[in-house]
Protein backbone atom coordinates (compact mmCIF):
# COMPACT_ATOMS: atom_id res chain seq x y z
CA UNK A 1 0.00 0.00 0.00
CA UNK A 2 1.53 3.29 -1.10
CA UNK A 3 1.49 6.50 0.86
CA UNK A 4 -1.59 8.73 0.68
CA UNK A 5 -0.85 12.11 -0.87
CA UNK A 6 -2.44 15.46 -0.04
CA UNK A 7 -2.15 19.06 -1.19
CA UNK A 8 -0.89 21.28 1.63
CA UNK A 9 0.15 24.44 -0.17
CA UNK A 10 -0.94 26.50 -3.18
CA UNK A 11 0.56 29.48 -4.97
CA UNK A 12 -0.30 31.23 -8.18
CA UNK A 13 0.91 34.00 -10.44
CA UNK A 14 -1.92 34.26 -12.95
CA UNK A 15 -2.97 36.88 -15.48
CA UNK A 16 -6.14 37.61 -13.50
CA UNK A 17 -4.67 37.47 -10.01
CA UNK A 18 -1.37 37.05 -8.21
CA UNK A 19 -1.62 35.26 -4.86
CA UNK A 20 -4.46 33.06 -3.65
CA UNK A 21 -6.75 35.87 -2.45
CA UNK A 22 -6.80 37.85 -5.67
CA UNK A 23 -6.92 34.73 -7.83
CA UNK A 24 -9.81 33.18 -5.88
CA UNK A 25 -11.74 36.44 -6.06
CA UNK A 26 -11.17 36.70 -9.81
CA UNK A 27 -12.33 33.12 -10.39
CA UNK A 28 -15.43 33.63 -8.24
CA UNK A 29 -16.38 36.89 -9.87
CA UNK A 30 -15.39 35.98 -13.40
CA UNK A 31 -12.71 38.67 -13.70
CA UNK A 32 -10.71 38.40 -16.91
CA UNK A 33 -6.94 38.72 -17.17
CA UNK A 34 -6.94 39.16 -20.93
CA UNK A 35 -5.74 42.52 -22.19
CA UNK A 36 -4.77 44.35 -25.36
CA UNK A 37 -1.02 43.98 -25.98
CA UNK A 38 0.62 46.95 -27.66
CA UNK A 39 3.81 45.03 -28.41
CA UNK A 40 1.87 42.40 -30.38
CA UNK A 41 0.18 45.19 -32.34
CA UNK A 42 3.51 46.87 -33.09
CA UNK A 43 4.85 43.54 -34.32
CA UNK A 44 1.82 43.08 -36.57
CA UNK A 45 0.46 39.96 -34.92
CA UNK A 46 -2.99 38.85 -36.04
CA UNK A 47 -3.89 38.30 -32.40
CA UNK A 48 -3.01 41.43 -30.42
CA UNK A 49 -4.33 40.37 -27.05
CA UNK A 50 -2.75 38.24 -24.35
CA UNK A 51 -3.09 37.19 -20.74
CA UNK A 52 -0.04 38.11 -18.69
CA UNK A 53 0.41 38.43 -14.90
CA UNK A 54 0.60 42.09 -13.86
CA UNK A 55 3.87 42.28 -11.96
CA UNK A 56 5.41 45.40 -10.51
CA UNK A 57 8.82 46.14 -9.08
CA UNK A 58 7.67 46.25 -5.45
CA UNK A 59 6.15 42.79 -5.74
CA UNK A 60 9.21 41.35 -7.51
CA UNK A 61 11.49 42.75 -4.80
CA UNK A 62 9.61 40.74 -2.18
CA UNK A 63 10.70 37.50 -3.84
CA UNK A 64 14.16 38.21 -5.24
CA UNK A 65 17.40 39.63 -3.86
CA UNK A 66 19.06 42.46 -5.79
CA UNK A 67 21.72 39.95 -6.84
CA UNK A 68 19.12 37.52 -8.22
CA UNK A 69 17.53 40.37 -10.15
CA UNK A 70 20.83 41.43 -11.71
CA UNK A 71 20.41 40.83 -15.44
CA UNK A 72 17.32 38.67 -14.86
CA UNK A 73 15.28 38.71 -18.06
CA UNK A 74 13.21 35.54 -17.87
CA UNK A 75 9.56 36.16 -17.07
CA UNK A 76 8.90 32.46 -16.46
CA UNK A 77 11.41 32.50 -13.61
CA UNK A 78 9.69 35.53 -12.07
CA UNK A 79 6.28 33.84 -12.24
CA UNK A 80 7.55 30.45 -11.11
CA UNK A 81 9.49 31.78 -8.12
CA UNK A 82 6.52 33.91 -7.01
CA UNK A 83 4.04 31.01 -7.27
CA UNK A 84 6.48 28.47 -5.83
CA UNK A 85 7.49 30.65 -2.88
CA UNK A 86 3.85 31.38 -2.08
CA UNK A 87 2.95 27.67 -2.17
CA UNK A 88 5.91 26.80 0.06
CA UNK A 89 4.93 29.44 2.61
CA UNK A 90 1.24 28.57 2.34
CA UNK A 91 2.17 25.01 3.31
CA UNK A 92 3.88 26.40 6.40
CA UNK A 93 7.27 25.07 5.31
CA UNK A 94 10.52 26.70 6.29
CA UNK A 95 13.71 27.29 4.35
CA UNK A 96 16.41 24.78 5.21
CA UNK A 97 19.49 25.91 7.05
CA UNK A 98 22.64 27.02 5.38
CA UNK A 99 24.68 23.84 5.60
CA UNK A 100 22.23 20.97 5.14
CA UNK A 101 19.65 20.45 2.42
CA UNK A 102 16.20 19.09 3.23
CA UNK A 103 16.60 15.55 1.87
CA UNK A 104 12.86 14.83 2.07
CA UNK A 105 11.70 17.73 -0.10
CA UNK A 106 12.02 18.03 -3.86
CA UNK A 107 10.95 20.17 -6.80
CA UNK A 108 9.25 19.04 -10.00
CA UNK A 109 8.55 22.30 -11.77
CA UNK A 110 7.93 22.25 -15.50
CA UNK A 111 8.11 24.66 -18.37
CA UNK A 112 7.84 24.65 -22.15
CA UNK A 113 10.66 27.06 -22.85
CA UNK A 114 12.43 29.32 -20.40
CA UNK A 115 14.14 32.68 -20.54
CA UNK A 116 13.19 33.46 -24.12
CA UNK A 117 13.94 37.16 -23.72
CA UNK A 118 17.30 36.39 -22.16
CA UNK A 119 18.02 34.03 -25.02
CA UNK A 120 17.18 36.74 -27.52
CA UNK A 121 19.52 39.14 -25.68
CA UNK A 122 22.28 36.51 -25.88
CA UNK A 123 21.74 35.83 -29.57
CA UNK A 124 22.27 39.51 -30.33
CA UNK A 125 25.47 39.61 -28.26
CA UNK A 126 26.81 36.40 -29.78
CA UNK A 127 26.08 37.53 -33.32
CA UNK A 128 27.88 40.79 -32.60
CA UNK A 129 30.98 38.76 -31.60
CA UNK A 130 30.45 39.85 -28.03
CA UNK A 131 29.99 36.52 -26.30
CA UNK A 132 32.25 37.69 -23.47
CA UNK A 133 29.49 40.09 -22.38
CA UNK A 134 26.84 37.39 -21.67
CA UNK A 135 27.40 37.38 -17.92
CA UNK A 136 27.17 34.45 -15.55
CA UNK A 137 23.41 33.80 -15.51
CA UNK A 138 22.57 33.36 -19.19
CA UNK A 139 22.78 29.59 -18.89
CA UNK A 140 20.74 29.47 -15.68
CA UNK A 141 18.00 31.62 -17.15
CA UNK A 142 17.73 29.78 -20.45
CA UNK A 143 18.12 26.16 -19.40
CA UNK A 144 14.68 24.55 -19.08
CA UNK A 145 15.48 23.40 -15.56
CA UNK A 146 16.39 26.96 -14.56
CA UNK A 147 13.08 27.26 -12.76
CA UNK A 148 13.53 24.15 -10.63
CA UNK A 149 17.13 25.17 -10.02
CA UNK A 150 16.11 28.60 -8.72
CA UNK A 151 13.38 27.16 -6.49
CA UNK A 152 15.53 24.29 -5.23
CA UNK A 153 18.22 26.76 -4.23
CA UNK A 154 15.84 29.13 -2.48
CA UNK A 155 14.36 26.40 -0.27
CA UNK A 156 17.40 24.13 -0.02
CA UNK A 157 15.67 21.02 -1.36
CA UNK A 158 17.76 17.86 -1.29
CA UNK A 159 15.39 15.41 -2.94
CA UNK A 160 14.80 15.22 -6.71
CA UNK A 161 14.98 18.68 -8.30
CA UNK A 162 13.88 18.57 -11.93
CA UNK A 163 11.85 20.12 -14.70
CA UNK A 164 9.33 18.24 -16.82
CA UNK A 165 8.14 19.36 -20.23
CA UNK A 166 5.17 18.04 -22.17
CA UNK A 167 3.69 21.09 -23.88
CA UNK A 168 0.32 22.12 -22.45
CA UNK A 169 0.15 18.96 -20.34
CA UNK A 170 3.25 19.97 -18.37
CA UNK A 171 1.60 21.30 -15.19
CA UNK A 172 -0.82 18.41 -14.76
CA UNK A 173 1.85 15.86 -15.59
CA UNK A 174 4.11 17.41 -12.93
CA UNK A 175 1.46 16.87 -10.27
CA UNK A 176 1.33 13.18 -11.16
CA UNK A 177 5.12 12.88 -11.19
CA UNK A 178 5.19 14.40 -7.71
CA UNK A 179 2.35 12.10 -6.64
CA UNK A 180 4.21 9.00 -7.84
CA UNK A 181 7.37 9.97 -6.01
CA UNK A 182 5.53 10.50 -2.74
CA UNK A 183 3.34 7.39 -3.07
CA UNK A 184 6.46 5.28 -3.49
CA UNK A 185 8.02 6.82 -0.39
CA UNK A 186 10.93 8.40 -2.28
CA UNK A 187 10.03 11.89 -1.08
CA UNK A 188 7.91 13.32 1.72
CA UNK A 189 6.93 16.39 -0.17
CA UNK A 190 7.38 17.88 -3.61
CA UNK A 191 6.80 21.43 -4.73
CA UNK A 192 5.29 20.90 -8.16
CA UNK A 193 4.03 23.38 -10.71
CA UNK A 194 4.90 24.94 -14.00
CA UNK A 195 5.60 28.28 -15.60
CA UNK A 196 5.48 29.83 -19.02
CA UNK A 197 7.24 32.96 -20.30
CA UNK A 198 5.37 35.92 -21.74
CA UNK A 199 5.92 37.64 -25.02
CA UNK A 200 5.91 37.63 -28.78
CA UNK A 201 8.75 35.13 -29.14
CA UNK A 202 6.75 32.52 -27.24
CA UNK A 203 3.40 33.31 -28.80
CA UNK A 204 4.48 34.08 -32.37
CA UNK A 205 4.48 30.48 -33.53
CA UNK A 206 0.87 30.05 -32.45
CA UNK A 207 -0.15 33.23 -34.26
CA UNK A 208 1.55 31.85 -37.37
CA UNK A 209 -0.52 28.68 -37.06
CA UNK A 210 -3.67 30.88 -37.20
CA UNK A 211 -5.07 29.29 -34.08
CA UNK A 212 -5.34 32.50 -32.02
CA UNK A 213 -8.41 34.76 -32.20
CA UNK A 214 -7.94 37.77 -34.49
CA UNK A 215 -11.28 39.53 -34.28
CA UNK A 216 -11.22 40.53 -30.61
CA UNK A 217 -8.33 42.99 -30.54
CA UNK A 218 -10.73 45.75 -29.51
CA UNK A 219 -12.60 43.53 -27.13
CA UNK A 220 -10.05 41.39 -25.30
CA UNK A 221 -12.10 40.13 -22.36
CA UNK A 222 -14.58 38.49 -24.73
CA UNK A 223 -11.99 36.74 -26.88
CA UNK A 224 -11.59 33.46 -25.02
CA UNK A 225 -14.81 31.52 -25.41
CA UNK A 226 -14.48 27.90 -24.23
CA UNK A 227 -17.43 25.65 -25.09
CA UNK A 228 -19.08 28.52 -26.93
CA UNK A 229 -20.84 28.22 -30.29
CA UNK A 230 -18.55 30.96 -31.58
CA UNK A 231 -15.26 29.94 -29.98
CA UNK A 232 -12.57 31.66 -32.03
CA UNK A 233 -9.29 30.16 -30.87
CA UNK A 234 -7.21 30.29 -27.71
CA UNK A 235 -5.81 33.47 -26.24
CA UNK A 236 -2.08 33.17 -25.48
CA UNK A 237 -1.20 33.47 -21.82
CA UNK A 238 1.61 33.09 -19.32
CA UNK A 239 2.22 32.75 -15.59
CA UNK A 240 2.77 29.98 -13.08
CA UNK A 241 0.93 27.79 -10.63
CA UNK A 242 2.39 25.76 -7.79
CA UNK A 243 1.20 23.07 -5.40
CA UNK A 244 2.92 21.43 -2.46
CA UNK A 245 2.12 17.72 -2.53
CA UNK A 246 2.93 15.85 0.63
CA UNK A 247 2.43 12.44 2.19
CA UNK A 248 -0.59 12.42 4.46
CA UNK A 249 1.64 11.15 7.26
CA UNK A 250 3.96 14.12 6.93
CA UNK A 251 1.08 16.59 6.65
CA UNK A 252 -0.58 15.22 9.81
CA UNK A 253 2.72 15.16 11.67
CA UNK A 254 3.28 18.83 10.84
CA UNK A 255 -0.33 19.74 11.57
CA UNK A 256 -0.51 21.24 8.06
CA UNK A 257 -3.78 22.38 6.55
CA UNK A 258 -5.00 20.08 3.81
CA UNK A 259 -6.74 21.40 0.71
CA UNK A 260 -7.49 18.06 -0.94
CA UNK A 261 -6.24 14.55 -1.42
CA UNK A 262 -4.67 13.45 -4.70
CA UNK A 263 -6.23 10.07 -5.36
CA UNK A 264 -4.28 9.30 -8.51
CA UNK A 265 -4.30 9.97 -12.20
CA UNK A 266 -2.88 8.93 -15.52
CA UNK A 267 -0.70 10.18 -18.35
CA UNK A 268 -0.53 8.75 -21.83
CA UNK A 269 -0.10 9.61 -25.49
CA UNK A 270 -2.15 8.95 -28.57
CA UNK A 271 1.07 8.21 -30.41
CA UNK A 272 0.01 10.58 -33.22
CA UNK A 273 -1.89 7.64 -34.65
CA UNK A 274 -5.49 7.42 -35.78
CA UNK A 275 -7.00 10.92 -35.58
CA UNK A 276 -4.10 11.97 -33.36
CA UNK A 277 -1.33 14.14 -34.80
CA UNK A 278 1.38 16.47 -33.60
CA UNK A 279 -1.31 19.07 -32.87
CA UNK A 280 -4.58 17.12 -32.56
CA UNK A 281 -5.46 14.61 -29.84
CA UNK A 282 -6.34 11.03 -30.52
CA UNK A 283 -9.74 10.73 -28.81
CA UNK A 284 -9.22 7.09 -27.93
CA UNK A 285 -6.10 8.06 -25.99
CA UNK A 286 -7.90 10.92 -24.23
CA UNK A 287 -10.71 8.61 -23.16
CA UNK A 288 -8.27 5.98 -22.06
CA UNK A 289 -6.32 8.54 -20.02
CA UNK A 290 -9.46 9.68 -18.18
CA UNK A 291 -10.58 6.08 -17.57
CA UNK A 292 -7.14 5.10 -16.33
CA UNK A 293 -7.12 8.11 -14.02
CA UNK A 294 -10.48 7.07 -12.52
CA UNK A 295 -9.24 3.49 -12.09
CA UNK A 296 -5.98 4.65 -10.58
CA UNK A 297 -7.96 6.73 -8.07
CA UNK A 298 -9.91 3.67 -7.01
CA UNK A 299 -13.27 5.35 -7.58
CA UNK A 300 -16.25 4.79 -9.86
CA UNK A 301 -16.70 7.21 -12.74
CA UNK A 302 -20.10 8.05 -11.23
CA UNK A 303 -18.32 9.66 -8.28
CA UNK A 304 -16.72 12.45 -10.31
CA UNK A 305 -18.90 15.50 -9.64
CA UNK A 306 -16.77 18.30 -11.08
CA UNK A 307 -14.52 18.49 -14.15
CA UNK A 308 -11.98 21.18 -14.91
CA UNK A 309 -11.36 20.64 -18.59
CA UNK A 310 -8.55 21.52 -20.94
CA UNK A 311 -11.15 23.28 -23.15
CA UNK A 312 -9.05 25.87 -24.92
CA UNK A 313 -11.83 27.67 -26.84
CA UNK A 314 -11.18 26.14 -30.23
CA UNK A 315 -13.41 24.03 -32.46
CA UNK A 316 -12.09 21.00 -30.56
CA UNK A 317 -14.04 21.76 -27.36
CA UNK A 318 -17.08 19.64 -28.37
CA UNK A 319 -14.71 16.72 -29.04
CA UNK A 320 -13.26 17.06 -25.56
CA UNK A 321 -16.73 17.04 -23.97
CA UNK A 322 -17.60 13.99 -26.04
CA UNK A 323 -14.46 12.27 -24.78
CA UNK A 324 -15.43 12.99 -21.17
CA UNK A 325 -18.96 11.62 -21.74
CA UNK A 326 -17.55 8.44 -23.23
CA UNK A 327 -14.76 7.97 -20.69
CA UNK A 328 -17.06 8.50 -17.72
CA UNK A 329 -20.03 6.89 -19.48
CA UNK A 330 -22.20 9.78 -18.38
CA UNK A 331 -24.32 12.20 -20.40
CA UNK A 332 -27.14 14.70 -20.07
CA UNK A 333 -28.16 15.58 -16.53
CA UNK A 334 -25.95 12.77 -15.21
CA UNK A 335 -22.80 14.57 -16.42
CA UNK A 336 -20.63 16.31 -13.77
CA UNK A 337 -20.32 20.09 -13.57
CA UNK A 338 -17.69 21.24 -16.03
CA UNK A 339 -15.70 24.44 -16.24
CA UNK A 340 -12.77 25.92 -18.12
CA UNK A 341 -10.79 28.76 -16.60
CA UNK A 342 -9.36 29.65 -20.00
CA UNK A 343 -12.29 32.00 -20.57
CA UNK A 344 -10.74 34.13 -17.81
CA UNK A 345 -7.01 33.92 -18.49
CA UNK A 346 -6.58 32.29 -21.85
CA UNK A 347 -4.24 29.41 -22.43
CA UNK A 348 -1.14 29.74 -20.28
CA UNK A 349 0.52 26.91 -22.26
CA UNK A 350 3.01 25.00 -20.10
CA UNK A 351 1.65 26.87 -17.06
CA UNK A 352 -1.98 26.10 -17.81
CA UNK A 353 -2.17 22.73 -16.05
CA UNK A 354 -0.75 24.03 -12.78
CA UNK A 355 -2.60 27.36 -12.67
CA UNK A 356 -5.86 25.59 -13.49
CA UNK A 357 -5.18 22.85 -10.94
CA UNK A 358 -4.70 25.50 -8.26
CA UNK A 359 -8.08 26.93 -9.26
CA UNK A 360 -9.68 23.48 -9.39
CA UNK A 361 -8.43 22.67 -5.86
CA UNK A 362 -9.56 26.05 -4.50
CA UNK A 363 -13.10 24.97 -5.32
CA UNK A 364 -12.96 22.48 -2.42
CA UNK A 365 -12.02 25.24 0.01
CA UNK A 366 -14.67 27.62 -1.29
CA UNK A 367 -17.43 25.02 -1.62
CA UNK A 368 -18.09 26.38 -5.08
CA UNK A 369 -17.71 25.58 -8.74
CA UNK A 370 -16.29 28.65 -10.44
CA UNK A 371 -18.29 29.95 -13.37
CA UNK A 372 -17.48 29.87 -17.08
CA UNK A 373 -17.54 33.14 -18.99
CA UNK A 374 -18.10 33.97 -22.64
CA UNK A 375 -20.29 30.96 -23.36
CA UNK A 376 -23.74 32.52 -23.31
CA UNK A 377 -24.45 30.47 -26.40
CA UNK A 378 -23.06 27.00 -25.85
CA UNK A 379 -21.87 25.00 -28.83
CA UNK A 380 -24.82 22.96 -30.15
CA UNK A 381 -22.75 19.77 -30.32
CA UNK A 382 -22.04 20.12 -26.61
CA UNK A 383 -25.72 20.63 -25.82
CA UNK A 384 -26.47 17.37 -27.61
CA UNK A 385 -24.23 15.63 -25.08
CA UNK A 386 -24.84 17.28 -21.72
CA UNK A 387 -27.43 19.38 -19.89
CA UNK A 388 -26.89 23.11 -20.11
CA UNK A 389 -27.00 23.39 -16.28
CA UNK A 390 -23.82 21.36 -16.09
CA UNK A 391 -21.90 24.32 -17.54
CA UNK A 392 -22.30 26.98 -14.82
CA UNK A 393 -22.16 30.44 -16.38
CA UNK A 394 -21.83 31.95 -12.92
CA UNK A 395 -20.05 30.62 -9.85
CA UNK A 396 -22.38 28.23 -8.04
CA UNK A 397 -22.50 26.81 -4.53
CA UNK A 398 -21.53 23.16 -4.79
CA UNK A 399 -19.20 21.30 -2.50
CA UNK A 400 -17.14 19.14 -4.84
CA UNK A 401 -16.26 15.66 -3.60
CA UNK A 402 -14.25 14.52 -6.58
CA UNK A 403 -12.68 16.89 -9.11
CA UNK A 404 -11.13 15.54 -12.30
CA UNK A 405 -8.63 17.86 -14.00
CA UNK A 406 -7.24 17.10 -17.44
CA UNK A 407 -4.73 18.73 -19.77
CA UNK A 408 -3.78 17.82 -23.31
CA UNK A 409 -0.80 18.97 -25.32
CA UNK A 410 1.01 19.11 -28.65
CA UNK A 411 2.69 15.81 -29.37
CA UNK A 412 -0.64 14.10 -28.63
CA UNK A 413 0.05 13.85 -24.90
CA UNK A 414 -2.57 13.68 -22.14
CA UNK A 415 -2.75 13.90 -18.36
CA UNK A 416 -5.66 13.59 -15.95
CA UNK A 417 -5.47 13.95 -12.17
CA UNK A 418 -8.18 13.11 -9.63
CA UNK A 419 -8.54 15.29 -6.51
CA UNK A 420 -10.80 14.40 -3.61
CA UNK A 421 -12.23 16.55 -0.82
CA UNK A 422 -10.29 15.79 2.35
CA UNK A 423 -12.41 15.21 5.41
CA UNK A 424 -10.86 12.41 7.39
CA UNK B 1 38.98 60.32 -10.87
CA UNK B 2 41.13 59.80 -7.76
CA UNK B 3 42.14 56.54 -6.17
CA UNK B 4 39.51 57.01 -3.46
CA UNK B 5 36.84 57.50 -6.08
CA UNK B 6 37.92 54.32 -7.85
CA UNK B 7 37.77 52.42 -4.59
CA UNK B 8 34.32 53.81 -3.83
CA UNK B 9 33.06 52.88 -7.27
CA UNK B 10 34.49 49.37 -7.02
CA UNK B 11 32.96 48.88 -3.58
CA UNK B 12 29.55 49.79 -4.96
CA UNK B 13 29.98 47.16 -7.66
CA UNK B 14 31.20 44.45 -5.30
CA UNK B 15 28.46 45.10 -2.73
CA UNK B 16 25.72 43.60 -4.83
CA UNK B 17 27.56 40.28 -5.20
CA UNK B 18 28.10 39.71 -1.48
CA UNK B 19 26.25 36.78 0.05
CA UNK B 20 23.53 37.73 2.51
CA UNK B 21 25.66 37.08 5.57
CA UNK B 22 28.57 39.29 4.49
CA UNK B 23 28.08 42.99 5.07
CA UNK B 24 29.50 45.73 2.85
CA UNK B 25 31.52 46.90 5.90
CA UNK B 26 33.68 43.82 5.44
CA UNK B 27 35.09 45.14 2.17
CA UNK B 28 38.61 46.45 2.51
CA UNK B 29 41.43 46.86 0.04
CA UNK B 30 43.01 43.68 1.33
CA UNK B 31 39.83 41.55 1.01
CA UNK B 32 40.11 38.44 -1.12
CA UNK B 33 36.99 38.41 -3.28
CA UNK B 34 36.29 34.69 -3.10
CA UNK B 35 38.04 33.47 0.04
CA UNK B 36 37.15 36.34 2.35
CA UNK B 37 34.11 38.05 0.90
CA UNK B 38 32.66 34.66 -0.10
CA UNK B 39 31.63 35.90 -3.52
CA UNK B 40 30.49 33.07 -5.77
CA UNK B 41 33.31 32.53 -8.25
CA UNK B 42 30.76 32.48 -11.10
CA UNK B 43 29.98 36.11 -10.29
CA UNK B 44 33.57 37.24 -10.97
CA UNK B 45 32.70 37.51 -14.64
CA UNK B 46 29.79 39.79 -13.74
CA UNK B 47 32.03 41.97 -11.60
CA UNK B 48 34.42 42.24 -14.55
CA UNK B 49 31.59 43.34 -16.84
CA UNK B 50 30.34 45.88 -14.30
CA UNK B 51 33.88 47.24 -13.91
CA UNK B 52 34.19 47.56 -17.69
CA UNK B 53 30.97 49.54 -17.83
CA UNK B 54 31.74 51.72 -14.82
CA UNK B 55 35.27 52.65 -15.88
CA UNK B 56 34.83 52.39 -19.62
CA UNK B 57 37.71 49.95 -20.01
CA UNK B 58 38.10 46.44 -21.33
CA UNK B 59 39.46 43.64 -19.19
CA UNK B 60 41.01 40.54 -20.73
CA UNK B 61 40.88 37.00 -19.38
CA UNK B 62 44.40 37.39 -17.93
CA UNK B 63 43.24 40.47 -16.02
CA UNK B 64 40.42 38.52 -14.52
CA UNK B 65 42.76 35.71 -13.48
CA UNK B 66 44.91 38.20 -11.59
CA UNK B 67 41.99 39.84 -9.86
CA UNK B 68 42.01 38.07 -6.50
CA UNK B 69 41.71 40.91 -4.04
CA UNK B 70 40.07 44.32 -4.11
CA UNK B 71 43.55 45.82 -4.33
CA UNK B 72 44.36 43.65 -7.39
CA UNK B 73 41.24 44.94 -9.06
CA UNK B 74 42.13 48.55 -8.31
CA UNK B 75 45.62 48.09 -9.73
CA UNK B 76 44.27 46.55 -12.91
CA UNK B 77 41.76 49.37 -13.28
CA UNK B 78 44.49 52.00 -12.82
CA UNK B 79 46.71 50.25 -15.32
CA UNK B 80 43.95 50.07 -17.92
CA UNK B 81 42.99 53.70 -17.38
CA UNK B 82 46.59 54.83 -17.81
CA UNK B 83 46.74 52.96 -21.13
CA UNK B 84 43.72 54.78 -22.53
Amino acid sequence: MGKRVVVTGLGVCAPNGIGLNDFTKALKEGTSGIRFDKQLQDLKFGCQIAAEPQLDEALINQYFTPLQLRGLNASGILYGVIAGTDAWKDAGLSISEKETPDWDSGIIFGTGILGVDKFRESIHLVDAQNVRRLGSTTVLQTMASGISAYLGGIFGCGNQVTTNSSACTTGTEGILMAYDRIVSGKAKRILTGSCSDSGPYVWGGFDAMRILPRQYNDNPTEASRPMSANAAGFVPGSGAGALVLESLDSALERGAKIYAEVLGGAVNSGGQRGEGSMTAPNSNAVQRCIKDAVDSAGIQSSEVDTINGHLTATAKDPTEIKNWTKALNRTGADFPYVNSFKGLFGHCLAASGSIESVGAVLQFKEGQVFGNINCEEIHPEILELIEVDKIPRKTIVHKPKIVAKASFGFGDVNACVIFKAFND
Amino acid sequence: MTGTEHYQKLQDIIKIYLPEDVSADNISEESHLINELNINSANLVDIVLDVEDAFDIRLENEDMDQMETVKDALQIIDKKLSEV
